[in-house]
C-alpha cells in the first residue's frame, strides 16, 4: 500500500486496518503526532487529509491510501501552517507542549476552509483537549489569525 | 505549606563520585557534544572536595554549562520541563548574570547526581512548585561564576586586565582599546581554569536585571509548536522493539494461567509474550501490533495472596461506599493546628453552624501516556528513558530493582507531556520495571507504552476527603470558632503505606490548617482512615481540594452572619497587609466587589464568588463569575491576583494561573474518578471528562509582587478557583455546594 504523506509516497507494510497513527509514527518515523486517548477524544493526533483534519488515532491505513496526508512536521511547507505556528509562537501558546502539534494543525484546518472564521467556527473546530489549559492562548492566537473582524465580534 | 515529602538525595544515591564523573564523561559525549566546544572540564577535585565536607550547591559550573564555539549555550537544569516553565526561568536566570541572552540558550534535564542537587532543600525533585524559588541564588551565581571564568579566559586574550574588562550579552569586551570576544571563542581558554570560589563573584543589583522580571520567550515554544519537541514516548533507540501490558483488573492480583497464549503469539507482527508481576505483556515491531495482541489476551488473575506488598485494591470497593464510611467515621481526630479555645468559644457562640463537605477522587489525566525505554549495553550499563520528577529516586529504585552500581545506569528524562504530580515514584505506577524486564528477556532494547486504559488503570488519586465543619458566630455575626476535622488519608503516608501513629500528613490538612483569618479559637484535624486506592500527589497536592471545603464553608459562615463574603474576608485579614492588598486588588481587577445576582449585558443572571489560598509559599485571591445554562454551571470570568513575593518571568506565571485555573475548573465542574467492584468506571476521557474548551473561562491575572520570599507558581494558582467558583454558584441559586464536582447538582436558577 502507498501513502502519500507530506508530499513524499511511501509504501507501507502494516496491516491495513492499523491506525494511520501508528503507522506515521512508528513506521514512517514521525513522531510530532501524538497518541493520547486512540479514541478520537483527545485530538493529540490530528492530522490534516486532504485539507480536513482528521483524528489519526481512529483512521484506518488503508481508508486514506492515495490521499494527500500532511502532519506537524510539514506545517511550515504550507503557507497558512507557517502564519499558524508564528501565531503560536507570539503568543507563546504551549505549555507541556504535548497537544500542540494536534491544536496547530486543527487551527490549520480550520483557516484552510476558511480564511475569516467566525467565533462559532472557531469554537466547533478547537476542541482538542489540553490539560495544561492553554485555551485562552490558543483562543487569542486563532483569533488573531482569523483577522481583526473577527476578534472584535469576541465574546464568550 | 510545602508539604511533598521525598527524601534528599543523600540518603537514597549511593554516592561514588568517582565513578559519577567518568560517567558523567561519557554521558556528555554520547548526549552530543560538539566537538571543540567548552565543557569546562571538571574542574573541581571531586575527592578532596568531598573529603574537605560538601562544596557549596550548584557552583560545579562545568557540569551545568556547556559554551558552543557558535555562541550557543547549553544548560543541564536540575528540574524536568513539564510546561511550568522552569527551562526558561533557568535560561532567564543563569543568563541575567552570566550575561547571555537567553535565547542563546538550549537546555536540558540533568542526569541524576548529587551534583545537581541546587536546591537549598538538599533533595532535588520537579514538584512542591519548588523550582525557581528553591534554586534562584544558586542559579544566579553558577551564572555569575561563569561568567568570572570567561573574564578571566578575557585578560589573557585580549591581554588587558580583568579591571577594565566588562561584558556585553555573549562578550567580553575591553572599551578602552575597543575589542571584544565572542563567549564561543572564549570556550578552549576557558577550559583549564579553575572554578572560582563561589563567594568571590557579585551579584547584580535586581535594579539591573536585563532578563528577570521580564516576558522572556519559552525557550521551548517554537518546537513545541512545530512537532519537533521530544517526550519519552518519543524516543527511538537502534534495534528497539515495542510493548504494551494488560494489568490485572485489580492491584495486587496476580497472573495465573493466559488461556489464549498460542493464539496471542500467532497474532500480526507478535514478537513474544511475557509474565510480569500483575500484569501479561506482549512484544511487538510494531506498538500497535503489541497493544492489539496486549488486549487479546485472556488471563486468569489470582487475587492478592496474604504476602503482598502492594495496596490491594478489594473485589468490593466502591468510592461511593468508601465515602459513606468516611462520612460515618467518628472521633475528634488528630489535631494539626489549635488555637484558643474552640469548645469554649463554640459553646459560648451566639450562632452554630454545622455542615459536612466532601471531595472526589481524581485522576492526572495529563495528555502523554507513561512509556519507559530500556536498553541494556553490552558493557553492561543499562540506559532507561522515563517521564519522571525526581531522578535521583528513580535512579536509586532502578539501581535496587536491577542489583547495578547506579554509575552504570544512565538515567534519561526527556520532557514530560503534561504531569502535575503524576511522576514521582508510585508503588506500581510507573513503566520502567516492565521496560526493564522486557529488554532483559528479549536481549533487545524495548519500549514499552501504557495504553490510555491502562493508564487509567494504574494511575494514583489525589485522595477524598470527608470534612465535618463546626462554627461558632459571636452577636455581630462574626466567626469566633471554626473546626474541621477531615476524615481522609494523606497522600504522603498513602504513599508511604504506613502512618506514624498520631502523626498528622501534613498534606492531608494543608488549606484547612495554616489560614490566616483571624479566627481567634480554631482546631484543625486529620481522622485518619485507610482507603485501598493508591495515593498521589495532584497539583496543589492538599490545597486543591481544603482550600474548596474551607472557603466554601468560610462563605456559609458570612451567610449566616449576615455578612457580605469579601467583607467578611477584608475584616477577618484586618492587619495583614499582604493579604488585604491581594484581596483589594483581585477586587479592583474585577472592576470592583459585586456578588449579585445581577443581570448582565447580554441577559443572563449571573453572581460572584471570592475565596483566597496560600499554598506553596504565594499567596491567591480569586473572583469567579458564573451563570447557569440548562442546569449547568457556566464559568464566564476567573479574576486572580497572585503575590509570590518576586517573580522571574511574568508571561509564564500569567500561563501557570491560566492552567492552574483551567485544572481548577476541570475538578469542581467535571472530574472525578468513581471505582464500582474495585474497578474504575473510566478508563479514557470519554467517562473522565477533562475541561473542553468550550468550559473554559477568561481569565484576567494580576501579579502583586509584594517582595515576600518568593513562593511557588505551577500550583498556587489552582486552590482558590473551585471555592470561589462553588461560592458564585452558592450566590446565583441560594443552594449550598459542599462538594465537587458540581455536575452532580442539578441546578435551575
Amino acid at each position: 500500500m502507498d501513502l502519500q504523506v507530506n508530499d513524499e509516497t511511501h509504501e507501507i507494510r502494516s496491516d491495513a486496518d492499523t491506525p494511520l497513527l501508528w503507522v506515521i509514527r512508528d513506521e514512517l518515523g514521525l513522531t510530532g503526532t501524538k497518541y493520547g486517548c486512540g479514541l478520537a477524544q483527545c485530538g493529540a493526533c490530528s492530522v490534516i487529509v486532504d485539507g480536513v483534519v482528521r483524528r489519526s488515532c481512529v483512521t484506518p491505513v488503508d481508508g486514506v491510501a492515495g490521499k494527500k496526508i500532511t502532519t506537524i512536521e510539514a506545517i511550515e511547507a504550507d503557507e497558512i501552517g507557517k502564519r499558524v505556528v508564528a501565531a503560536w509562537i507570539k503568543h507563546q501558546v504551549p505549555q507541556c507542549g504535548y497537544c500542540q502539534s494536534g491544536q496547530v494543525m486543527a487551527a490549520t484546518a480550520l483557516l484552510k476552509q476558511t480564511s475569516h472564521p467566525t467565533d462559532q467556527e472557531i469554537e466547533a473546530a478547537m476542541i482538542n483537549l489540553c490539560r495544561c489549559g492553554t485555551y485562552n492562548a490558543i483562543r487569542a492566537a486563532v483569533h488573531d489569525l482569523a483577522g481583526a473582524e473577527a476578534g472584535a465580534k469576541k465574546e464568550a | 505549606m510545602d508539604t511533598i515529602s521525598m527524601p534528599p538525595a543523600s540518603e537514597t544515591l549511593p554516592t561514588g563520585e568517582a565513578s559519577n564523573i567518568s560517567r558523567r564523561r561519557f554521558l556528555l559525549a554520547s548526549a552530543g557534544t560538539v566537538a571543540g566546544s567548552l565543557v569546562l572540564g571538571f574542574g573541581l577535585p571531586v575527592e578532596s572536595a568531598r573529603a574537605q565536607g560538601a562544596p557549596a550547591r550548584g557552583t560545579k559550573v562545568p557540569a551545568f554549562l556547556e559554551i558552543r564555539p557558535d555562541n550557543t549555550i547549553r544548560l543541564q537544569s536540575s528540574f524536568v520541563e513539564g510546561g511550568q516553565g522552569p527551562f526558561t526561568a533557568m535560561a532567564q536566570i543563569v543568563g541575567e548574570e552570566l550575561d547571555a541572552d537567553p535565547a542563546t540558550f538550549i537546555v536540558e534535564c540533568a542526569p541524576p547526581g548529587p551534583d545537581y542537587v541546587v536546591t537549598d532543600t538538599g533533595r532535588r525533585i520537579t514538584g512542591g512548585s519548588s523550582a525557581v524559588r528553591t534554586s534562584y541564588p544558586t542559579m544566579r551565581r553558577l551564572g555569575a561564576l561563569a561568567r568570572a571564568m570567561l573574564l578571566q579566559a578575557g585578560s589573557k586574550h585580549l591581554n588587558a586586565p580583568v579591571g577594565e574588562l566588562a561584558t556585553q550579552p555573549g562578550r567580553v569586551v575591553h572599551a578602552a582599546s575597543g575589542r571584544s570576544v565572542s563567549y564561543g571563542e572564549l570556550a578552549p581558554q576557558a577550559m583549564d581554569l579553575p572554578v572560582p570560589a563561589p563567594d568571590s563573584v557579585k551579584l547584580k543589583d535586581p535594579s539591573q536585571f536585563r532578563w528577570i522580571g521580564k516576558p522572556v520567550a519559552r525557550v521551548d515554544v517554537r518546537d513545541k509548536s512545530t512537532g519537533k519537541a521530544t517526550y519519552t514516548i518519543d524516543v527511538r533507540v537502534d534495534d528497539m522493539l515495542h510493548a504494551a501490558v494488560q494489568h490485572a483488573p485489580r492491584l495486587g492480583m496476580t497472573l495465573g494461567a493466559i488461556r489464549n497464549e498460542e493464539q496471542v503469539k500467532a497474532m500480526h507482527g507478535v514478537h513474544s509474550v511475557h509474565r510480569l508481576p500483575g500484569a501479561v505483556a506482549v512484544v511487538a515491531e510494531r506498538w500497535w501490533d503489541a497493544r492489539r495482541a496486549a488486549e487479546a489476551v485472556q488471563a486468569d488473575w489470582k487475587e492478592a495472596g496474604a504476602d503482598s506488598t502492594l495496596r490491594v485494591m478489594p473485589a468490593d470497593f466502591s468510592t461511593e461506599a468508601f465515602r459513606e464510611q468516611l462520612a460515618k467515621a467518628s472521633g475528634a481526630g488528630d489535631e494539626a493546628e489549635s488555637k484558643g479555645d474552640f469548645a469554649a468559644a463554640l459553646k459560648g457562640a451566639h450562632t452554630v453552624v454545622e455542615a459536612v463537605y466532601h471531595s472526589q477522587y481524581l485522576k492526572h489525566a495529563q495528555l502523554e501516556p507513561p512509556s519507559a525505554v530500556a536498553r541494556f549495553n553490552p558493557d553492561g550499563t543499562l540506559d532507561v528513558w522515563v517521564p519522571n520528577q525526581a531522578q535521583d529516586i528513580f535512579l536509586a529504585d532502578i539501581a535496587e530493582r536491577t542489583g547495578l552500581a547506579p554509575s552504570k545506569i544512565n538515567l534519561h528524562t526527556p520532557l514530560l507531556g503534561g504531569f502535575f504530580g503524576r511522576h514521582f515514584l508510585y508503588p506500581a505506577a510507573s513503566p520502567y520495571p516492565q521496560a526493564i524486564q522486557l529488554a532483559k528477556e528479549v536481549g533487545r532494547p524495548i519500549k514499552l507504552i501504557w495504553s490510555r486504559e491502562e493508564e487509567f488503570l494504574r494511575d494514583v488519586a489525589r485522595p477524598m476527603a470527608v470534612v465535618r465543619f463546626r462554627g461558632g458566630l459571636d452577636a455581630d455575626g462574626m466567626p469566633v470558632a471554626i473546626e474541621a476535622v477531615s476524615a481522609t488519608e494523606g497522600p504522603t503516608e498513602g504513599i508511604a503505606n504506613k502512618r506514624n501513629a498520631g502523626n498528622v500528613d501534613p498534606a492531608a490538612v494543608e488549606g484547612l490548617a495554616g489560614k490566616s483569618y483571624a479566627i481567634p479559637n480554631r482546631r484543625i484535624a486529620q481522622l485518619y482512615v485507610k482507603t485501598p486506592m493508591v495515593l498521589g500527589y495532584w497539583r496543589s497536592v492538599g490545597n486543591s481540594m481544603n482550600d474548596f471545603f474551607y472557603e466554601t464553608f468560610l462563605d456559609e459562615l458570612a451567610d449566616k452572619g449576615k455578612q457580605d463574603p469579601y467583607d467578611l474576608r477584608m475584616r477577618l485579614l484586618q492587619g495583614n497587609e499582604r493579604l488585604t492588598t491581594l484581596l483589594r486588588a483581585v477586587g479592583e481587577l474585577s472592576g470592583g466587589w459585586k456578588r449579585g445576582p445581577f443581570v448582565a449585558e447580554d441577559g443572563t443572571r449571573r453572581a460572584r464568588g471570592v475565596a483566597m489560598a496560600s499554598p506553596f509559599g504565594s499567596q491567591a485571591a480569586v473572583i469567579a463569575e458564573v451563570s447557569i445554562e440548562n442546569g449547568r454551571v457556566k464559568v464566564h470570568d476567573i479574576w486572580q491576583a497572585i503575590d509570590p513575593g518576586s517573580i522571574v518571568n511574568p508571561a509564564i506565571v500569567e500561563a501557570q494561573v491560566n492552567g492552574a485555573s483551567a485544572l481548577g475548573l476541570s475538578q469542581v465542574l467535571l472530574e472525578e474518578a468513581v471505582y464500582k467492584d474495585g474497578v474504575p468506571a473510566a478508563r479514557n476521557y470519554d467517562m473522565y471528562p477533562i475541561l473542553p474548551p468550550s468550559r473554559m473561562a477568561r481569565v484576567h491575572v494580576r501579579i502583586v509582587e509584594s517582595g515576600a520570599k518568593m513562593g511557588g507558581i505551577g500550583e498556587p494558582p489552582l486552590p482558590a478557583v473551585p471555592p470561589a467558583v462553588a461560592n458564585a454558584v452558592a450566590a446565583l441559586t441560594g443552594q449550598r455546594v459542599r462538594s465537587m464536582p458540581l455536575s452532580h447538582y442539578d441546578f435551575n436558577a
